[in-house]
């Protein structure tokens, strides 16, 4: 058993950097146990994303192709890597870590008496691969015990893709499994879009985000109140758009908009991971939160640790008599 | 039809978590718990395909005692009886060793579906219900906002052919229609309904519903884990926060100034 086999995901016939990352991570991981890295595309037809992943170095590119892989099925992919995974032995098999590799990954993991580990940030020696507790107030580190290959999903933004260097391309291999129609059990239909999206958050200069410490609907007005007087853009976390107090198009984060403004001011949200991927890359964010510990102030610039029934009043305030 | 839930507590989201002495696990001595806030959301569809469709719902969670405050709480909601599968060390199993627990218990059952949440608050895997579904051998579906179920007739308790169409939630504001037949497992988003508290009749009711205890040791599952966390740590910061400091009115004012000079956005 030797060798890291890295799962790369195309969409729509692209691929997601977030597949570089899962790259990166492999050779990473090959790096510190000195072993090889292959990477492995699905699909009915694969050809040219196959001589994209290749030019990237490794020593191997699997097309795994199969006219039944040409939509995504749970059972269809589970099947394929199941038999790839056999035949090659990986010691190791990283995943990008998305929606689609979470609805399949741990059922192929188990189904190879294996355990996922999910949603990893760090890869380290040993090797030991950390991932996030308790709505990201904590690091786990995890070591895998188990006889088989060990499978490992990598979080988006966590590893650096670089457009690599290298000097040879790897040889492309053509794996044909074995999968009858039958054996595929949900019949997936088109992905189509939610509501109309009529607020575009990502082109916003400046957003003032909400949270569920605001607690109820009522409450508000508050942050409403601030966002006018910045002249900003209204966003919020998902439990607020889940309640319905703000519209879903409202949201920031894995499930809504992905924003990169100038001022991102977070008020009462603790900042759990599915948050914090859709707003990082703002180039200010200011929190301001009751609880000290709270993931949020781990990626804000500024903070203020307080009542924000006080502090957004007084905010507010105090940005209308700078504006006069 | 029969739904099965299963269900987790978890420290609640408030709850200022600290690591213990042995760094391998948080102190919980002195901490509140709660419902996982996705699996809330799973009992909630299980409640409202039990008043459209009839049947029965049965919630099903693992853990030590403090567990039964939770379950009782879901029969409150409407849930009809509950399985408590006593384990004491659910923290030094992986996620294979709680799905076969879970597993063990769904199996006499016969379910025509089983709901969880999509992700646990504290260990955040995102995996049971998926590992659920390879050890019962069902098909499954993940981050469901709304089930529909087709060729259904309320006046029978069980729906041997039903099919159901599931409605998924992809990346970035995309979704999806999945068809497939039941029995099944889903994991539920959190937001496609909205949830019920409990009501004084709900919370009486309650008290007299069914519990089953069943002995984790004695389910006959594997508990050796292929997966061990060594050691908890704090992360580290990414960034150097600065922190504001002195009354609300004194921190405003210090990040209007900030927001003003440094930020140059007013």
């Amino acid at each position: 058993m030797s060798g890291i086999l890295v799962v790369i995901e195309q969409r729509e016939g692209r691929i997601a950097r977030i597949s570089w990352e899962a790259l990166a991570a492999g050779q990473r991981l090959a790096s510190q146990t000195g072993s090889s890295v292959s990477a492995v595309l699905l699909g009915a037809d694969t050809a040219a994303l196959a001589a994209e992943v290749a030019a990237r170095g490794g020593a191997k590119v699997f097309r795994v192709e199969h006219p039944l892989l040409a939509q995504y099925t749970p059972d269809g992919f589970c099947l394929a890597l199941q038999q790839l995974i056999q035949n090659e032995s990986p010691a190791y098999a990283i995943l990008p870590h998305t929606y689609q590799v979470r609805d399949y990954a741990p059922a192929l993991a188990a189904r190879l008496v294996q355990v996922l580990i999910s949603d990893v940030v760090g890869i380290g020696e040993g090797p030991i691969f950390t991932r996030q507790l308790m709505q990201g107030r904590l690091n786990g580190s995890y070591r895998h015990t188990g006889s088989g290959p060990c499978f490992v999903s990598v979080q988006a933004g966590a590893f650096r893709a670089e457009a690599t260097d290298a000097t040879t391309a790897a040889e492309i291999a053509v794996f044909t499994p074995a999968i009858e129609a039958a054996q595929i059990r949900t019949i997936p239909g088109q992905s189509f879009r939610g509501s109309s999206q009529t607020v575009d958050l990502g082109s916003a200069q400046l957003i003032v985000s909400v949270g569920r410490g605001i607690k109820e609907a009522e409450n508000l007005s508050i942050v409403q109140d601030l966002a006018a007087a910045l002249g900003a853009e209204l966003a919020a976390s998902r439990p607020i758009c889940d309640n319905g107090w703000l519209p879903m198009e409202r949201q920031v984060g894995s499930s809504g908009q992905t924003v990169a403004p100038k001022l991102y001011l977070a008020v009462g949200i603790s900042g759990a991971i599915q948050h914090l991927v859709g707003m990082k890359a703002s180039q200010c964010i200011v929190a301001i939160n009751k609880d000290p510990d709270a993931p949020i102030f781990e990626v804000a610039d500024y903070g203020i640790v307080g009542d924000l029934f006080e502090v957004v009043p007084a905010l507010t305030e105090g940005i209308k008599s700078a504006r006069q | 039809m029969r739904i099965i839930v299963a269900i987790k507590q978890v420290p609640d989201r408030d709850a200022q978590v600290r690591i213990d002495a042995a760094g391998k696990w948080i102190e919980e001595s002195d901490l509140q718990f709660a419902l996982n806030e996705s699996d809330a959301y799973a009992l909630e569809e299980a409640l409202q395909l039990k008043e459209k469709h009839g049947g029965e719902v049965v919630v099903l969670s693992a853990g030590p005692e403090r567990v039964g405050q939770t379950i009782r709480e879901a029969l409150a909601k409407g849930a009809d009886r509950a399985i408590h599968v006593a384990c004491g060390d659910l923290g030094a199993r992986d996620a294979l060793g709680v799905a076969r627990l879970l597993a063990a218990a769904i199996k006499p059952e016969s379910p025509d579906l089983v709901l969880t949440g999509l992700q646990s608050e504290d260990l955040g895997f995102g995996q049971t219900g998926v590992i659920l579904a390879e050890l019962l051998g069902l098909p499954h579906a993940t981050l469901i906002l709304h089930v529909d179920v087709e060729g259904s007739d309320s006046s029978q308790a069980r729906i041997p052919q039903a099919r159901i169409k599931v409605k998924r939630e992809l990346e970035e504001g995309w979704f999806q229609q999945i068809e497939m037949p039941t029995p099944a497992v889903l994991t539920i988003q959190s937001g496609g309904n909205k949830l019920r508290y409990a009501t004084l009749m709900g919370i009486k009711r309650a008290k007299t519903k069914e519990v089953r205890q069943l002995i984790a040791a004695e389910l006959g599952v594997d508990a050796a884990p292929v997966v061990i966390l060594d050691r908890l740590t704090l992360p580290q910061k990414q960034k150097s926060t600065q922190i504001l400091p002195g009354t609300p009115k004194e921190a405003a004012a210090a990040l209007v100034e900030k927001l003003k000079f440094e930020v140059r956005v007013l």
